[in-house]
């Protein structure tokens, strides 16, 4: 077994025992990185240096801490880990995948990578995204498009696509994404990983390049729901540099144990009696998510993973979200009426490249309109023109409203249900250029991924089957508001009992 | 009922974007064909619906509004294209 195929959990004991160093671990992420870059393109920057540098730092205090037989209070302690292009590391750069933002290095940290760096994480690099965080294939990167690690001529998904490729491909353990639209739970499910998308305002955004606000989450993503828990709960809650985190306090994830926080590792690299039964949880099963242009495969893998978690105990019943259809076109208004706003700031005046201009109004007009990619101009136009004077009411007021149905939808599913499984997209991976010029057929993409956005809730992607062609299909559960504990558990009692979430692409 | 040329570069004026005539064509395509699915929603009739303006029920928990430290003006400058006395630079706005 190579130290690359270790799951985080597993990585932790490793460290934790002496059967290795975080040295010898991080360099053996870097020499994978370094021979799949070129048929992967996962990542837009490594800090080799600085990760080996922290990686002996960490092994001196493994040392002591295995000396004097102590706990160390930093549970991700030596810990190499990826980080999306879209979160700020202080002086690494952060494009975001935009040239818009060539060249910038930011001057603080954000506070979800800060939260895993003070719980012992290393920083390897930051890995690829659509431009923005707008896409969903990756192919929206100024940087050049990440290939999928189970077929290179495909597209990994998107937009957290560098983070979800580089785990698949069992270059680095855990890495970071952010879910707007999907954006973590596509691209798990694409790659064969397992992808959160925690409540809306339960990890900071402190740090994260601004897309759409109302909408925009971190999350993470792993290779079990386990490590997906352990990540989660030392990023998640309040912080004072965020006023939308909440004061809800994050539950103890079972599954690790009653020691997630203080011994991570130790309770589940056996594997045994841990995974609660999933007796008294109902699960709801929505009708419009079975619905024409979802790939059979896909759909068939998804009811069978429901049945495998009934067999575990839980209650299936089908439900009904009926405004599902209209999550799309209520996205397409709200996400890039927020984004107009919050990319007004790249103006070629306080950071990122300028083209110069006789005034300041052309250097606004040059800088944007060359330095922007395509999708990202379109949303902004989109955004403006759904805020603009006399389409106001009837685009953003509209939306809004809907908005408020799609929640009602879920909120009256959850009266009923703990937990609404569903397919994560309706087909597997798809070609790289499939959808070249054709940004409304792209979005579609995403139609069983933006209702959680929409209603804020949680949503969790895990690998359920492969297709005819080799590749995977992943699941989402989706929860009630701050109960992501829920969720990983279920996942994990199902990775108890199948091995999906274990099967790697041959690179 | 597509955009006009005339009012694509008028959503192009307001965000600030420089088009070429290629990318005015071609975005007035793309986003008329995008307003039209978007349409769907005038489906609806949500007289009595109310707007989202949270999702979360808890609203957003308040800070003391107490001074705390921020970044420095040399951190802040560092990424500027053009910087004079530790101010951000521009061409004159005012004739």
């Amino acid at each position: 077994m190579e130290l690359t195929d270790l799951t985080l959990t597993q990585a932790i004991s490793a460290l934790r025992s002496g059967e290795t160093s975080s040295r010898e671990l991080t360099r053996a992420c870097l020499a994978r990185i370094q021979r799949l870059e070129p048929s992967l393109h996962a990542f837009l920057y490594l800090a080799a240096d600085s990760a080996l540098a922290q990686a002996n730092a960490a092994d001196r205090e493994l040392a002591v801490l295995r000396k004097t037989n102590s706990q160390s209070p930093k549970p991700l302690l030596g810990i190499p880990i990826a980080i999306k292009d879209v979160l700020t590391v202080e002086g690494l750069p952060c494009t975001a995948g935009s040239k818009i933002l060539e060249g910038f290095v930011p001057p603080f940290t954000a506070t979800a990578v800060k939260r895993l760096q003070e719980a012992g994480a290393i920083v390897i690099g930051k890995t690829n995204t659509d431009e923005f965080a707008m896409g969903s294939s990756t192919e929206n990167s100024a940087y050049g498009v990440t290939h999928n690690p189970w077929d290179t001529s495909r597209v990994p998904g998107g937009s957290s696509g560098g983070s979800a490729a580089a785990v698949a491909a069992r270059m680095i353990p855990v890495a970071l994404g952010t879910d707007t639209g999907g954006s973590v739970r596509q691209p798990a499910s694409f790659c064969g990983v397992t992808g959160l998308k925690p409540t809306y305002g339960r990890v900071s955004r402190y740090g994260l390049v601004a897309y759409g606000s109302s909408l925009d989450c971190v999350g993470a993503l792993g290779r079990t729901a386990e490590d997906v828990a352990l990540l989660f709960s030392i990023m998640a809650g309040r912080d004072a540099l965020d006023a939308t985190t909440q004061d809800v306090a994050v539950p103890t994830i079972d599954l690790v144990g009653a020691t997630a926080r203080v011994a991570p590792g130790l309770a589940v690299a056996s594997g045994r009696g841990l995974a609660p039964p999933l007796r008294g949880l109902r699960i709801g099963v929505p009708r419009e998510y079975f619905v024409g242009g979802i790939q059979a495969e896909v759909e068939a893998s998804v009811r069978q993973a429901v049945s495998v978690l009934e067999g575990l105990g839980a209650e299936v019943h089908e439900i009904s979200l009926p405004h599902s259809e209209y999550a799309l076109p209520v996205y397409y208004i709200i996400a890039p009426a927020e984004a107009s706003a919050n990319l007004a700031r790249y103006d070629g005046i306080r950071y990122g490249p300028r083209i110069q201009a006789e005034n300041m109004w052309d250097i606004f007009y040059r800088t944007r309109g060359r330095k922007f990619g395509a999708e990202v101009e379109r949303r902004i136009m989109l955004g403006t023109h759904a805020l603009s004077a006399g389409y106001y009411d009837a685009y953003y007021g509209q939306a809004q409203k809907v908005r408020t149905l799609i929640q009602r939808d879920f909120e009256q599913a959850f009266e009923q249900v703990e937990v609404i499984a569903a397919p994560v997209a309706p087909t597997t991976a798809f070609p790289i250029g499939a959808h070249r010029d054709d940004p409304l057929a792209m979005y579609l993409e995403d139609v069983f991924t933006l209702p959680a956005n929409l209603a804020g809730v949680p949503g969790l992607a895990f690998p359920v089957g492969l297709d005819g062609a080799g590749l995977p299909i992943g699941m989402q559960l989706m929860g009630r508001h701050f109960r992501e504990d829920v969720l990983l558990r279920m996942a994990h009692a199902y990775q108890q009992v199948t091995d999906w979430h274990m099967r790697a692409p041959s690179l | 009922m597509p955009l006009s040329l005339e009012e694509v570069e008028h959503i192009a004026t307001l965000a600030r974007l420089e088009l070429s005539a290629e990318e005015k064509t071609r975005y007035r395509q793309q986003l008329s064909a995008i307003l039209d699915y978007i349409r769907k929603l005038q489906e609806l009739d949500t007289t009595d619906i109310a707007p989202t303006s949270s999702v979360l029920s808890g609203g957003s928990p308040m800070r003391a509004d107490e001074p705390r430290p921020g970044l420095s003006r040399e951190a802040l400058l560092e990424n500027a294209p053009e910087v004079e006395q530790g101010q951000f630079k521009i061409p004159p706005v005012f004739e």
